[in-house]
């Protein structure tokens, strides 16, 4: 029972990662008010520039570097539309998608025949020889820790920085950040770009480390499905991370079921619903204090900001 | 004056040019896509199909196609659009194209409409072909059973349609055939392409012991799977040897060139729309990848003895006696599954670990 355990769990926190990156990314984003939906469009952007410059120069840590770039360059078009000439966000967010989907698959083309060299996980030393738990939780990729650093960043940067309180300030009301100063405009583009970053990094970790290879289809939705579990989360951290995981946790587990060969008759549809299902249910289950919602969500989310 | 001298001569040139009999321009063949064509794949089959097509007829005919084409109201547009233009032959290659094709061949009845996997056509202008996959399943069935040491064999699949049943069920039959011990189970990742998903339910095959894998989704995350894993599993659609030079110990390739070539040259030369088929590797629209050189050499000549049989017709992978999963016989001994048992292939035989998905 515990290989089969141990497996679960490592496929979890592998199914979870690029979900917890790219999720994350949008939580700053959002934190400050901007709504940014394209994130499926950043993630095959970011995981095509991540595989052809892996391809090409046989360096991951280059290819990691071009997706963040990517991504990064396809939010700066959303900023500039619907920050700087504050077009509707939601608008622009669901183009930004389509677009990215598009302008991916075109590029992509050369890169569709190809694959790259399996890299191995990186056991981090002395951590991963511990029985079981290190088995678990230090013997995967790099980007798995990189995410793991990512959620700490975020936290201490959101809630015990300066620089995170004027963001989420920016989030609450603009008009206020504003008033005592500060540049509403330009901190929204550096959140914006930072989403598109790990937007492109999540993409990377795709098409990089988890299953390496280029087809303008593989994101397979999971840019929509990091965009909703911030929302579900109700912006925060902490149930980021537990929601990308439970929906990861879930999606193996359900196949766990269905390959184990045991006699129950459920069918797979419903199993493959699952993790959506559980997610919404304990994400919205935890989160039914109205007055916490109301205290960590933006007030102002989605809505321009025109400077006086 | 000078001017309009130079134009009258250039009219007439113009005209007697087009009053004087020309070589025929090439036919437009066009093709619609549901996927984006890539490297490997359901689409990608069929587009090396056309283009071997279009050098077989080099010159007769230019082909067309339009890739990522959703089943739907768009794909009733794209069709509409290569009919407009003059195309002489379209053929449209998914099943959710089938109603679409058939509403705009009412329409133009001078253009032929051949539709794959479906079962609808009519007697004029409209038509289908498909090609009998589970032959290929069965020999890879074959060779799993051999290969096998664990008995656990795993098969990823897209949506249980009888189309994904019936290639289960011969893998299985072929498998129990020479290893009446292995049993086969099967991960429905209900999308047709999703390598995250298609990759996390092969390791998780290959975490409960299974050490063949066999998959009917349209990537080839599972042959990459089973490769960085050192195990062994067969392709689908296409050869997938250079994603997995080790893994792969056959497959199953689709080969629709020769259809295409036969039916193109049938339509232009005035001699109607070919008869509706479904074609096996008896008509070349079937094969097996090559066996890599882990399959032993006794267990290579059995698969080619089989592969001759099947398309010699003395032998069907489904001659009963064909019992499911729960003991009941479906066809009993004796008999050969009609084509449309199989097409509404509704329940798992004998040697497939998993229950069946609905009830």
């Amino acid at each position: 029972m515990t290989p089969l355990l141990t497996a679960i769990l490592i496929a979890t926190i592998i199914s979870g990662t690029p979900l917890v990156i790219a999720a994350l990314g949008e939580l700053v984003v959002e934190k400050s008010g901007v709504l940014n939906l394209g994130i499926e469009g950043m993630m095959a952007v970011g995981a095509l520039a991540g595989f052809a410059v892996t391809y090409h120069t046989g360096q991951a840590g280059l290819g990691i570097l071009a997706a963040m770039l990517a991504g990064m360059a396809l939010s700066l078009v959303f900023a500039v539309l619907a920050l700087t000439l504050m077009a509707n966000q939601v608008a622009c967010g669901l183009a930004l998608s389509i677009a990215g989907l598009g302008l991916a698959g075109f590029l992509g083309k050369p890169y569709e025949a190809l694959s790259l060299p399996q890299i191995h996980p990186l056991p981090i030393p002395i951590l991963a020889d511990i029985p079981i738990v290190g088995t678990i939780f230090f013997h995967h990729q790099i980007l798995v820790y990189v995410s793991w650093a990512l959620f700490a960043a975020v936290m201490v940067f959101l809630y015990k920085t300066r620089a995170g309180l004027l963001v989420r300030a920016i989030g609450e009301s603009p008009h206020s950040a504003h008033a005592i100063g500060s540049n509403v405009i330009a901190i929204r583009y550096a959140a914006t770009l930072f989403g598109g970053a790990m937007a492109g990094l999540a993409g990377a970790f795709m098409s990089i480390f988890f299953t390496p290879l280029w087809d303008e289809r593989m994101i397979s939705g999971r840019g929509w499905i990091a965009a909703a579990l911030v929302v579900f989360a109700t912006w925060r951290p902490a149930r980021v991370l537990i929601g990308a995981y439970l929906f990861g946790g879930v999606m193996i587990l359900q196949l766990f079921i269905q390959g184990s060969g045991w006699q129950i008759s459920i069918p797979s549809q419903f199993l493959s619903a699952m993790p959506y299902l559980a997610t919404i249910l304990v994400l919205v289950v935890i989160s039914q204090n109205r007055r916490t919602i109301r205290l960590h969500s933006p007030m102002s989310l989605g809505v321009s900001y025109r400077p006086d | 004056m000078k001017n309009s001298l130079k134009l009258l001569a250039s009219l007439a040139v113009t005209l007697g040019l087009g009053l004087m009999p020309q070589a025929r321009a090439a036919d437009t063949i066009g093709f619609v896509y549901v996927s984006p064509v890539g490297d490997a794949g359901w689409t990608a089959q069929h587009d090396m199909a056309r283009k071997e097509m279009e050098k077989a007829m080099a010159g007769k005919v230019t082909t067309k196609f339009v890739e990522n084409v959703p089943e739907g109201p768009d794909s009733e547009r794209v069709i509409r659009e290569f009919a407009q233009n003059g195309a002489k032959v379209i053929f449209t290659t998914s099943f959710g194209f089938m109603n679409p094709t058939e509403k705009i061949a009412k329409l133009y009845p001078n253009i032929v409409f051949m539709h794959a996997t479906g079962y609808k056509s009519n007697d004029s202008n409209f038509g289908n072909y498909n090609a009998r996959f589970y032959e290929g399943r069965y020999l890879n069935g074959v060779i799993a059973g051999k290969m096998t040491k664990s008995n656990i064999l795993g098969y990823v699949a897209a949506f249980p349609i009888p189309e994904v049943i019936m290639g289960i069920n011969a893998f299985t039959r072929g498998a129990k055939s020479v290893n009446p011990k292995a049993e086969v189970r099967v991960i429905w990742v209900n999308s047709w392409f999703d390598p995250g998903k298609e990759k996390q339910a092969a390791e998780t095959l290959i975490s409960q012991n299974a050490d063949v894998l066999t998959h009917h989704t349209d990537s080839t995350a599972v042959v990459q799977a089973a490769e960085a894993k050192k195990i062994y599993a067969f392709s689908y659609h296409s050869d997938m040897s250079k994603y997995a030079p080790h893994a792969q110990l056959s497959g199953t390739v689709h080969e629709w060139g020769k259809y295409y070539t036969n039916a193109v040259n049938q339509i232009l030369a005035g001699r109607g729309k070919p008869a509706n088929v479904w074609g096996g590797m008896k008509e070349g629209m079937i094969r097996i990848a090559p066996m890599s050189s882990a399959v032993p050499k006794d267990v290579q000549t059995m698969v080619t003895g089989l592969a001759d049989k099947i398309k010699a017709g003395t032998f069907h992978p489904f001659t009963g006696p064909v019992v499911d999963q729960d003991g009941k016989t479906r066809i009993p001994a004796g008999t050969t599954i009609s084509d449309g048992d199989l097409n509404s292939m509704n329940y798992y035989v004998e040697g497939v670990a998993s229950k069946y998905p609905s009830n």
